[in-house]
């Protein structure tokens, strides 16, 4: 299984310039509201066209301008999962699966299918209801069981989860992996959720602006983000600018600090990144001084907010974040942070 | 009592509506796929007939279907004249009722959800089917409301008619341009029966509307 997309499109003054190879399983593609996600989705599956490139996928050429071959989306065979799971309103669950079926012209095999896949994604007892008379886990479920019974060789997930509420959304995340690990398909997914990202996909790309910045193992890109920009779509709070002023040290002017690295630092290294999860008051290396701002709690969550003894003024405070429980009885004086986790960033 | 008038309102109202039908919704649905610039362009003149007063309309007709114009003439090889017949004033108020059901069809179909027809695509329907069985039933009522209106409107078309069809009793004759010939020859009580039957037909036209509108709030709140 392999897709290569190397395509460019121009809308206005929004330029998508993707290369991309996926290998299989799950790839999420991260990226921030209209950095071109769902429009790199929209160009896999055929409902836009790309100004020029190529899109292939399993040695079958999908997309190829200078061949001058575009296939119709009826022909691309994938399967595409909307943000607003895009039901027929006016046809019932069963109805809806159908659709997934027209390739098929037996009828009792269709029959067959369309009960199988009812038994699979517990939508039995909701056969008949419409889709407004479904709950939005059954929305989801149905419209992945339209698109999981037309056998696509690849599923396209745009936002799957952004239409549910919070505390549905966990829940479903579990039922969503569970079945693609049941159907064992290979999954492009857009996301602008970190956390649905790292969970659901084994590779990520990191979108901005129209480019995917980096790919790579998910751990491994969330580990290393590499980009000033992708640190912030993988969740670090902490970033300033830095410049190297040793093999293994930079320099933070706004927060006037040196710090070492586990690992080499480049010439061309711009920025760097603290996860505000990873201070440590018992740290024995890059020990500074700090002085607390503010506290904010949230359910679980406690965010210290500070500064360090020598941070510039008008710089944003840092933020330091633990369980609830491991709030210290008194507050340390200094905190440290292990080289490890300081992250080097380079220009984009 | 001569039903006339009523017979021949009812069936050019009927023709024409269903003219409109077709050729206003495939109007709306192509147009809609077109670059801005012809557009822009044909929808001012598919519109045109909705602004336009109707005689106007008619003048255009009779300009380009008249008997002695190069389409009237060539017509008339087949049998065929829409001057002054009574299938003429299917022309008439087809080309009148026209823009009511293309604006309509065409706010429905602007309205629909792209993604349905995506999604229909992705999972390989055809895209006839897609229009047929998914975008028209969503659009049922924006599409409704338009034929209802050009129904109504085709109904009551006078100006163009007139120009196009005149009036000769038992032949041409419609409601409203009996309601016309019988004012101006002073025959109130007829005039006054026509317009009571006109009423009638409109009260049953908006009764029915309500009585849809109130069905499909139904269908869609539960």
């Amino acid at each position: 299984m392999s897709l290569s997309v190397h395509i460019k499109k121009t809308a206005g003054d929004f330029q998508l310039t993707i290369d991309l190879e996926h290998p299989d399983g799950v790839t999420g593609i991260l990226g921030a509201s209209g950095c071109g996600k769902s429009m790199t989705l929209k160009c896999i599956a055929g409902i836009l066209r790309p100004d020029e490139g190529r899109i292939v996928l399993n040695g079958r050429v999908l997309y190829d301008s200078e061949k001058k071959i575009n296939l119709k989306p009826q022909e691309r065979n994938v399967g595409y999962l909307f943000q607003n799971y895009a039901l027929f309103p006016n046809m019932n669950v069963e109805q809806n699966i159908l659709c997934g079926l027209s390739k098929e012209k037996d009828r009792s095999v269709r029959r067959t299918k369309m009960e199988e896949m009812l038994e699979v994604m517990e939508l039995s007892a909701c056969r008949k209801l419409f889709p407004h008379q479904l709950s939005g886990g059954q929305q989801q479920r149905c419209a992945l069981a339209r698109m999981l019974v037309s056998e696509p060789e690849l599923l396209l997930l745009d936002e799957p989860f952004s239409a549910l509420d919070s505390y549905l959304r966990e829940q479903l995340q579990t039922q969503v992996r569970t079945i693609l690990e049941r159907f064992g398909k290979d999954v492009l997914m857009v996301s602008h959720s970190r956390d649905e990202v790292y969970y659901l996909c084994s590779q990520v790309a990191v979108m901005h602006q129209g480019r995917i910045l980096n790919h790579g193992k998910t751990k491994e890109v969330f580990a290393d983000p590499k980009s000033r920009t992708a640190a912030i779509l993988t969740g670090c709070k902490n970033i300033a600018d830095a410049y190297k002023t040793g093999e293994f040290e930079v320099y933070v002017p706004d927060w006037g600090i040196h710090l070492q690295t586990k690992v080499p630092v480049g010439d061309t290294v711009c920025a760097v990144g603290l996860r505000a999860h990873y201070f440590n008051p018992k740290a024995r290396e890059n020990v500074y001084p700090v002085v607390y701002s503010n506290e904010r709690e949230d359910p679980f969550e406690l965010r210290l907010l500070f500064r360090y003894a020598g941070q510039k003024d008008g710089t944003p405070d840092i933020w330091w974040r633990m369980p609830k429980d491991r709030r210290p009885e008194s507050m340390p004086e200094q905190l440290g942070i292990a080289p490890t986790n300081v992250l080097l960033l380079y220009p984009e | 009592m001569d039903w006339y008038p009523l017979i021949n309102s009812l069936r050019i109202a009927l023709f024409s509506s269903v003219i409109v039908f077709f050729t206003g919704i495939f109007a709306a649905y192509y147009i809609a796929k077109l670059p801005r610039a012809i557009k822009g362009v044909l929808d001012v003149v598919l519109t045109l007939p909705m602004v336009l007063p109707p005689t106007v309309c008619g003048y255009f007709l009779l300009i380009l279907l008249g008997p002695k114009r190069p389409l009237g003439i060539l017509l008339s090889q087949f049998g065929i004249q829409f001057a002054m017949t009574w299938y003429g004033g299917i022309v008439a108020s087809a080309v009148v009722a026209f823009p009511l059901m293309y604006r309509t069809a065409r706010g429905a179909f602007e309205s629909f959800d792209k993604n349905l027809k995506y999604s229909g695509q992705t999972l390989g329907l055809s895209n006839t089917y897609i229009f047929w069985r998914i975008q028209m039933p969503a659009c049922k009522q924006g599409i409704l409301a338009g034929m209802i209106l050009a129904f109504a409107r085709a109904l009551g078309e006078y100006g163009a008619t007139s120009m196009l069809i005149g009036y000769v009793p038992g032949r041409t004759a419609t409601i409203s341009t009996t309601v016309y010939q019988l004012w101006r020859t002073n025959d109130e009580a007829g005039a006054f029966f026509w317009v009571m039957v006109n009423l009638a037909i409109s009260t049953v036209v908006l009764l029915v509307v309500n009585m849809l509108e109130r069905k499909n709030g139904k269908a869609g709140a539960k």
